[in-house]
């Protein structure tokens, strides 16, 4: 483990150009300044809109920032995810940095359990030991073991939810950003959620988090970030 | 405490520079340039007419550019640019070294001899001469894609649309190659099949760590196969990226029309 910042975020701006809208732009936020250390959960506070997502897009390189750097420690040293070649970004988010959405979106028609050996099993992990890992974590997340062998499309919100949340545990990912993973979640699926994050940041993980629910968010959050102070003028 | 670059990455497998075609005075692809890197899946988008085709075609060798180059890191010769070699070797090479998945089987198949002798074939033409290995590779290989391996000895005419395309997957995946084209691999097949086949797909790159180029016009197919994309309009390269951050966060306008007239369901 390293005493570095895991992620290092400096003057980042984001600005949406709409070409097809009369090229309509649409600051977010600039200047933003963040860094998130080995064990810390920092959440992201504001209403919808100010640009929390965003901002979690862009340190993910899912959103290409208008401006500044998003470093991640990686294998030792720093990868600026808004310079990094796509597959250094590949890499990175295969064994750093795990992106937890409210929405699964997987392939049509694939069983749960092989859903969730899959991030595992191109990381070359074996099929045995891919399988007793998934299995192992369904569990820990209550998913009726009847379900495991079916596709998740029809599975309720909160069923579909936790096998998002499977799929990017599964990894142990160092670098964890959560864009509401409880949304869909009753509350003791959620206290499950909780235990499970709060057992990454023991283990030296950094995340980022939104959580509209308080409970959730005071049980996680090592400190709220206000997103809004970096507001771009319109 | 400055970013450093990630460590030396992995040779190219294929290196393309400024390949231009014209045919006469109609533009197919100008200045397209690119690197593939091994068990890399990269992406190519764009309506039609767009150059998506002529670009594949340039790129596998089968369609001579105007000029650029297509370099491949070629196991006898290294990385050289395939339009230098010889007709033979090139040939060779292609047989060798390269797959090319059709969106028409009919197109990648040879129709009068049996689905087993269609996915034999390539092991023949590299010189095996072996039955009894030649057949057992090949019911493995059936076995691979999912298809009854009692229907070795079926022509290609008696499997159905779905079918018929897995056989094409498993003729062109059978030797082992690094490097397999793909031109709209489940354009022509039901909903309900293509997703079936893009698992498939997908679990055989990784298990094989193959580079592939794949061709297609539909943007789900393109988030679920390709790593990154290039989105092609008027026979040039207007945007390039990781493919969800293209498809989520475009940064070109025809990118941005493109992924906005996508329906949803």
């Amino acid at each position: 483990m390293t005493d570095k910042p895991l992620i290092i975020v400096e003057d980042l701006a984001k600005t949406f150009v709409l070409h097809n809208a009369e090229s309509a732009t649409i600051p977010v936020f600039q200047d933003l300044t963040l860094q998130v250390a080995a064990g810390e959960c920092v959440v992201l506070a504001g209403e919808s809109g100010v640009g929390k997502s965003t901002l979690m897009r862009s340190i993910f390189g899912n959103y290409l920032p208008t401006q500044g750097a998003v470093k991640v420690w990686h294998d030792g040293a720093y990868v600026d995810i808004t310079q990094a070649n796509p597959h250094e970004v590949l890499e990175v988010r295969r064994r750093t940095l795990g992106y937890v959405s409210q929405f699964l979106r997987v392939i049509p028609r694939v069983p749960t359990l092989q859903l969730v050996m899959e991030p595992l099993l191109e990381n070359g992990v074996a099929f045995e030991e891919a399988k007793d890992r998934a299995s192992e974590l369904l569990s820990a997340l209550r998913l009726p073991e009847a379900h495991w062998d079916l596709p998740p499309a029809t599975f309720s919100g909160g069923e579909q939810q936790r096998v998002n949340i499977a799929r990017s545990f599964i990894r142990k990912y160092p670098v964890l950003l959560l864009d509401e993973p409880t949304a869909s979640l009753d509350a003791e699926n959620r206290a499950i959620v909780v235990r499970l994050i709060n057992e990454a940041l023991k283990e030296g993980a950094a995340m980022i988090g939104i959580f509209h629910d308080l409970d959730v968010r005071d049980a996680v959050a090592s400190r709220l970030f206000e997103v809004s102070q970096f507001k771009a003028a319109a | 405490m400055n970013a450093i670059p990630g460590r030396i990455a992995p040779a190219p497998l294929l290196s393309v520079e400024g390949l231009t075609k014209w045919y006469g005075h109609v533009l197919g692809c100008r200045d397209v340039a690119f690197d593939l890197r091994p068990g890399e899946v990269l992406g190519i988008v764009g309506e039609s007419g767009s150059g998506k085709t002529t670009l594949l075609n340039c790129i596998s060798g089968k369609l001579t550019p105007t000029s650029g180059e297509v370099r491949f890191d070629t196991r006898r010769f290294g990385l050289t640019d395939i339009y230098g070699l010889s007709e033979p070797d090139r040939r060779r090479m292609q047989r060798e070294e390269w797959g090319f998945v059709h969106q028409n089987p009919r197109d990648g198949l040879r129709m009068r001899v049996s689905g087993g002798a269609n996915v034999a074939e390539p092991l023949m033409n590299l010189g095996s001469r072996h039955y009894g290995n030649m057949r057992q590779a090949t019911i493995d290989w059936l076995d691979r894609v999912e298809l009854d391996t009692r229907r070795i000895d079926d022509k290609p005419r008696n499997f159905s649309g779905g079918m018929q395309q897995r056989i094409q997957v498993a003729r062109n995946l059978i030797h082992g190659p690094r490097l397999v084209f793909m031109d709209e691999p489940t354009g022509g097949l039901d909903v309900s099949v293509q997703a079936r086949l893009l698992d498939l797909l997908r679990e055989l790159v990784r298990d094989l760590g193959l580079a592939v180029i794949i061709v297609t016009h539909d943007m789900a197919v393109a988030r679920l196969m390709a790593d990154r994309l290039m989105v092609m309009k008027g026979g040039e390269v207007v945007e390039t990226g990781l493919t969800d951050q293209v498809l989520d966060d475009p940064q070109h306008p025809y990118t941005q029309l493109l992924v906005s007239s996508v329906l949803q369901i």
